[in-house]
């Protein structure tokens, strides 16, 4: 039987940087100086990592399934460029916290309807308030600009030092702050007793509820967070692109979302940050080779990816990275496996 | 007063169609507990069968409609058979990738062949216009849809309550051990109910081309409205599920004509409000699976 304490000595020791972890960060910030007229992307590439994240916390850790994340991620979008658009706020960092707690705001008072009820019925009620809210953005054209978007945003400095440039390396190094910053939080949330109980929510609400884990209010918490960490990305979206349409809450955007997650690996922090790297240069892939229907590039890989297994492939991948990995920290580093999936 | 009676009766047609789309979305997903997002794009394979034998060989327009039907089902047959069937036992989560994923490529492989833009079948003459009874305008288009999936709908409730086939069903779906032990074969029930539900989606693609608008991203479009006749009708009857989509129908006609602005914003607040105050639907059984 485990004891109290070697439960959090455990802990401690999994929540331990890692060197591939190290490794890692290195190689991300190295990116931002090696390829300097690659930054569009780069900044795209992190933005989608950092939604990924977001729904890697619901998903991966506490097994909420949502088709429609990107409700959080559009009303981030919009309140950034509101806020800047009308002057309102005008130092984009505090912009995107106040278009971060929009979002949360809105996840907080969702998430009583998607504790209710099983699977199907969260993917119906997440699906339904995206649509809902993309339906809304549409009506109140005055305030959205419709299908045109909001136009003529202007943003200020960063901290009243750094204006965006041109070529977007400004945008790039603040977005890769805000997701390290974020990314921080993230680990420490997942690694600490609260991160562990939502796992055993997610691998048995039952048996959760039995050992005196308050299910429900955990489960609120977490879609907050995460409705949170989505409005950041959204509001990182419009000021790096200083725009703001109707699809930020589109179906596809959600479902990208997933393929992300899935292709990286859900269930630990680095699945979404890997899976958007893959997918966005899977889409500049497809894009170049067939402009108009890399779509049925991204499905194919999807069925693909479901039909062979996800915890099958992502053994595949971990192969080799686990090998250099062992070669030169000995045995007891191994870069980390993601946990198998409920079903 | 009349008004009310021409959107009463647009909207039956309306959720009559909607029932003939969703209604083999009901068993692989309510029944089988299959969540296929998938649905849709077996509607529209069916929808463009169905304009090409019309506009381009010139066939009439009622033989397409059975062959539309036949394709569809053979597509659902090979699909199940190949795809589908690995992934029964797997979660919602696999099972949500994998339909997207067929969604995608179907979406993407139609663009290809047939372009991107909405595709008319051509209607017989005697399909087109409408007649006034007490005043109050009947499209002959419309009237038919009623008719076919009117009969439908009563053959489907006789097939699932009288015959052998149905009772298997009805066993398969109610405990599938105990229905193999009774030595009834479940998978090859399964498949054939999922391929007889393409099949429908398929007729039900064709019908309505005319009145929801075919083109490629149709299964995108619709999946949502399939999904909530089935989430909101339960899946203990067959009865469920269309009064659902009768409610959808009328509530989404007349939430067009009286609240023009509002758009799909009726039609989704009354799902989530339907789904928070009884989450496995209007007339769903209490025990979830």
């Amino acid at each position: 039987m485990t004891t109290l304490p070697d439960v959090s000595t455990d802990a401690i020791a999994s929540a331990r940087w890692r060197p591939g972890e190290i490794a890692f960060w290195i190689v991300v910030v190295a990116c931002g100086f090696l390829f300097p007229s690659r930054y569009l992307i780069m900044t795209d590439i992190v933005r989608l990592a950092l939604f990924a994240l977001s729904l890697d916390l619901i998903l991966g850790y506490a097994g909420i399934v949502s088709l429609g994340h990107a409700a959080f991620f559009g009303v981030g979008a919009y309140s950034a460029g509101l806020l800047a658009l009308h002057g309102i706020i005008n130092e984009p960092v505090v912009a995107l916290v106040v278009a971060g707690f929009a979002a949360m705001v809105l996840g907080f008072f969702t998430s009583f309807l998607v504790i209710r009820g099983v699977d199907l019925t969260r993917l119906m009620v997440t699906l339904g308030i995206a649509l809902l809210l993309e339906a809304l953005a549409e009506r109140f054209s005055n305030i959205t600009g419709g299908t045109d978007g909001l136009q003529g945003i202007e943003m200020q400095p960063i901290l009243g030092r750094f204006a965006f440039d041109i070529f977007g390396k400004t945008g790039f190094f603040y977005s890769l702050i805000v997701l390290f910053l974020l990314f921080l939080l993230a680990r420490r949330i997942v690694h600490s007793p609260f991160g562990l109980s939502l796992r055993a929510i997610r691998n048995n609400p039952l048996r959760a509820a039995a050992i005196g884990i308050p299910v429900n209010r955990r489960l609120i918490a977490i879609y907050t967070v995460s409705a949170f960490y989505a409005g950041v990305a959204g509001a990182l979206f419009t000021q790096t692109t200083a725009l703001a349409s109707l699809d930020v809450f589109s179906f596809e955007r959600s479902a990208d979302l997933m393929l992300m997650l899935v292709i990286g690996g859900t269930g630990y922090l680095y699945g979404g940050l890997i899976g958007a790297v893959v997918f966005k240069m899977l889409q500049e892939l497809f894009s170049t080779i067939t402009p108009q229907y890399w779509l049925f590039w991204i499905g194919l890989v999807l069925v693909v990816i479901v039909l062979i297994g996800r915890a099958r492939i992502h053994r595949w991948a971990l192969w080799l990275p686990n090998l250099v990995i062992r070669q030169f920290a000995g045995r007891r580093a191994v870069v980390v496996v993601p946990e198998s999936d409920p079903s | 007063m009349t008004t009310l009676f021409t959107i009463l009766f647009d909207g039956v047609a309306y959720g009559m169609l909607l029932f003939v789309l969703a209604c083999g979305l009901a068993v692989t997903l309510g029944l089988m507990n299959f969540v296929n997002l998938a649905h849709g794009a077996f509607a529209m394979a069916g929808g463009y069968i169905c304009a090409v034998l019309v506009n381009n060989s010139g066939w009439p327009f009622f033989a397409a409609l059975p062959l539309a039907f036949v394709v569809s089902a053979a597509i659902g047959v090979v699909l199940e058979r190949a795809l589908y069937r690995h992934l029964y036992a797997r979660s919602h989560l696999d099972q949500v990738l994998f339909s997207i994923g067929l969604v995608f490529m179907s979406v993407a492989a139609v663009d290809y062949i047939m372009g991107s833009s909405r595709v008319f079948i051509k209607l017989p003459a005697a399909l087109e216009g409408q007649f006034d009874v007490f005043g109050v305008g009947i499209g002959r288009y419309r009237l038919m849809i009623i008719v076919i999936c009117g009969l439908l709908t009563v053959a489907l409730q006789l097939i699932l309550a009288r015959t052998r086939f149905g009772s298997r069903l009805r066993a398969a779906v109610d405990d599938p051990r105990a229905a193999i032990g009774l030595g009834i074969n479940v998978p090859q029930v399964f498949a054939i109910t999922f391929a007889f539900g393409c099949g429908l989606a398929g007729l039900g693609g064709a019908l309505s081309a005319e009145i929801l608008g075919l083109d490629p991203y149709f299964p995108l479009k619709f999946m949502i409205y399939f999904l909530i006749v089935v989430t909101v009708g339960g899946s203990s009857s067959i009865t469920g599920p269309f009064l659902a989509s009768l409610l959808l129908g009328i509530g989404d006609v007349a939430g067009k004509y009286y609240v023009p602005k509002m758009g799909p914003f009726v039609i989704y607040t009354i799902m989530i409000v339907i789904l928070i105050w009884r989450p496995n639907g209007l007339f769903g059984r209490t025990a979830a699976r």
